[in-house]
């Protein structure tokens, strides 16, 4: 057996899925096979990690076709760092799941859809042109379509509506920007175009495929002109599925824009990635200014989301070897942070059955242990030294300073402010202040029982172990995340791992 | 034959935003899958129309003229079918949605926006 | 909650007939994609409709008897061939998802590979996801 390690990523979900779907009158076995699955996910994940790290770019070729006509997949530091945070999310949400999802969507099918859906994720992070990277981005929309409205409730039909049209309306134009591509460069393979791109020089056509392509990325990544539909549809399934979501799908949409905006569009910085920064700016100053006015606690944590998203774009605008280190670094912090306040969210809900921060609160005196994990993810979050969020704010910072863009270090902090009041309104409101005595606890408020617990703890806190890690010993991921800068700044180790091909 | 194709693409891309501007649910879908027609349109007439421009048949010129580029037929073809995945997953949502809202009006969905 | 009715007896007894008529034709198709206009996808959606017509004859749950399981095993049984197909040259030693022929010609079926039973697979996944589709529709009424 000689198979790359860039398939297993691709298989392992599949494969699982599989068995799940065979498993259909067994609900009750699928938690533990996908569970299993999850596991050999994380195992495919870290397998692909180290072999990038010591083998560099790792490409392998579906069927043995060569590089720029057949399909090719390829895994550079980001990409391999990018799938093992997949994994690391899929099974801490997967372990989440067991207590947090309810016995009819398990009957319905939710952890299949939620391999299916890792499935597409690893597939876009290792998806070597860009045809193939819009195939992975439906199939990944195809599933969250599936867990969005699983269950049937009213709200997550509406949400799924939203999250439908403007998906598809993105996707729409992401394959009208292929087809341009096609046509102006003659080619699909990402590396392959590079070159070709490059030798064409900047154009007035070029930069308008590479804004069809920022409109498209922008929409799935939430930036700000275009994340309308995120804070409409991420609150309203159950908590494990808006954490996935949120810690995973949008990040899909950034990984395309660091992909396609260090590899393709490079030809004029200073209008591409010109556009990117001003977005940025304004996606982390309006995101948290959206966060600060809800009341809705899960609404809080999808605009956090959507402000910190300008974050790692700001990266991207940037375009320094610092920035994208910082940028990356941030990623990959966001990923696990956002994840752990979303399911510290749900078990909230679960333990009182409100979403609104209003009618919450106490939680401080019922579980004080959890509530520590929660201002740790919420410190790490906005930045608190020396939690994680801290060093890729002070990367990009510094790059920002650097390169003289005074205006996006100002949105910067002033995002990392507004984080830091939109959190110490969730922990005032849901933590701190006492509960309000008018209103009794709702019928479907329930204690979890010891097991439920273990199973809504040990994800939380391992998660929280990784984010501490990040924080406190940040040399290493931040040595791993300039390596991967410098891959995306210097793509020729990229392109030639590709084209010249390993059969 | 690339400045009618361009025409009907246009007039797609045009029919499918403006049914999606529509209040109406049904209207969305239909909107959307106008528009995928559209970018399936937009990348075959991009792909080239003329003959004798295959991607591997480069050695014999006199075999290749009879071909296309058969790569955005590729595409297209993958394209159709995700596609219409999508859309048939979109027309069972709107029923749902409709048997759960009782109106065919966008401006009905507003319980995302309020909690509890 | 109308009970769904809409019956013609000639359009139920001409699909009696019809039925088989138009699975076999779409296995035609499946098996004679590999060089010639056709393959999984089209048979698919052909069988699919097929069956989408014995459903505006009849009703759901005689399509689910003629099916005899749901058809979401269907869908499980096409990504699993479809997974094979790709896995089996591993054991070859070639790359994910090499096309490997058996170099014998059977009648009928032709050339026998693994893009053969990839394209089997995708029939199997066509016809599971329609028909999943359209059970949902027809009995949520």
């Amino acid at each position: 057996m000689s198979a790359s390690p860039l398939i297993w990523p691709l298989l392992v979900p599949l494969l699982t899925a599989i068995g799940l779907l065979f498993l259909w009158r067994r609900p009750s076995w699928h938690r533990w096979v996908g569970l299993a699955g999850a596991f050999g996910l994380l195992a495919a994940g870290l397998f692909l990690l180290r072999t990038v790290m010591t083998e560099g770019v790792t490409t392998a070729t579906i069927g043995g076709w060569p590089a720029p006509y057949g399909i090719v997949l390829a895994a550079d530091r980001l990409s391999a760092a990018l799938v093992a945070v997949a994994g690391l999310l899929g099974t801490a949400v997967h372990l989440f799941s067991i207590s947090g999802v309810d016995a009819r969507r398990e009957a319905y099918g939710y952890y299949p859809a939620l391999h299916l859906m890792l499935m597409g994720v690893c597939g876009a992070f290792v998806a070597g042109d860009i045809f193939n990277l819009y195939v992975w981005f439906e199939v990944l929309l195809m599933a969250s379509f599936m867990l969005l409205e699983l269950g049937g409730e009213r709200i997550q039909l509406e949400a799924a509506i939203k999250y439908l049209a403007l998906n598809l309306l993105a996707s729409a134009v992401f394959l009208s920007g292929v087809g341009f591509l096609y046509g102006f460069a003659g080619s699909l393979n990402m590396a392959d175009l590079a070159g070709r791109l490059a030798q064409r020089g900047p154009s007035p056509l070029s930069n308008g495929v590479a804004m069809l392509f920022l409109l498209a990325f922008g929409t799935k990544a939430a930036l700000f002109p275009f994340f309308f539909w995120l804070p409409a549809s991420y609150h309203a399934p159950p908590a494990p599925i808006s954490a996935v979501f949120a810690g995973l799908l949008t990040k899909v949409g950034v990984y395309a824009l660091y992909r396609t905006f260090t590899l393709m569009f490079v030809a004029d910085v200073a209008f591409t990635h010109g556009w990117l920064m001003i977005l940025a700016g304004l996606t982390m100053v309006i995101g948290l200014l959206g966060a600060v006015v809800q009341e809705d606690l899960r609404r809080v944590l999808s605009f956090n989301l959507v402000g910190h998203i300008g974050f790692m774009v700001l990266g991207l605008g940037l375009f320094t070897p610092l920035a994208l280190a910082g940028g990356i670094f941030y990623t990959i912090h966001d990923m696990i942070d956002i994840t752990i306040l979303f399911l510290i969210a749900g078990v909230v809900h679960r333990e009182t059955g409100r979403w609104r921060m209003e009618s919450l609160g106490g939680f401080y005196d019922r579980a004080p242990f959890l509530s520590l994990l929660f201002l740790l993810a919420a410190f790490s979050l906005s930045g608190i030294p020396p939690l994680s969020g801290f060093w890729g704010k002070l990367a990009l910072i510094r790059a920002a300073l650097a390169r003289e863009q005074y205006l996006a270090t100002a949105a910067a902090l002033a995002a990392t402010f507004l984080t830091l009041l939109s959190m110490a309104q969730v922990w005032e409101a849901v933590f701190w202040k006492d509960r309000p005595a008018a209103d009794p606890e709702p019928a479907d408020a329930l204690r979890p029982t010891r097991w439920e617990k273990v199973f809504q703890m040990t994800p939380i806190v391992g998660l929280t172990l990784v984010s501490l890690a990040m924080g406190l010993f940040p040399e290493p991921f931040f040595r791993y995340a300039e390596a991967a800068a410098r891959g995306l700044l210097e793509p020729s180790a990229y392109i030639l791992a590709v084209l010249g091909g390993t059969p | 034959m690339e400045l009618v194709l361009s025409a009907v693409t246009g007039g797609l891309y045009a029919a499918g935003l403006f049914m999606m501007m529509r209040r109406s649910l049904f209207n969305m879908i239909l909107g959307l899958i106008l528009l995928g027609h559209a970018a399936n349109l937009l990348l075959f007439t991009l792909g080239g129309l003329e003959r004798g421009n295959p991607a591997f048949v480069a050695s014999d010129p006199a075999a290749a003229a009879s071909f296309p580029d058969p790569l955005p037929q590729a595409l297209i073809l993958t394209a159709i079918v995700i596609g219409f995945g999508v859309n048939a997953f979109a027309v069972v949502l709107i029923r749902r949605a409709h048997g759960a809202i009782g109106a065919d009006d966008l401006d009905e969905l507003k319980s995302t926006d309020c909690s509890d | 909650m109308k009970e769904h009715r809409f019956t013609s007896l000639i359009l139920a007894a001409a699909t009696q007939y019809l039925l088989p008529l138009l699975l076999f034709l779409s296995v035609d198709i499946l098996l004679r994609g590999h060089n010639k206009p056709g393959g999984g996808f089209m048979g698919g959606i052909m069988g699919a409709s097929a069956l989408a017509l014995y459903f505006m004859a009849h009703d759901a749950r005689s399509v689910r008897r003629i099916l005899r399981i749901h058809p979401r095993y269907f869908l499980a049984i096409g990504l699993l061939a479809a997974a094979v197909s790709g896995l089996l040259p591993l054991f070859f030693g070639k790359p994910f998802m090499t096309g490997i022929w058996w170099d014998r010609h059977l009648p009928v079926i032709g050339m026998v590979g693994t893009p053969l039973l990839f394209d089997v697979g995708v029939y199997n996944v066509v016809v599971g996801v329609i028909m999943t589709i359209f059970l949902t529709l027809m009995e949520n009424r």
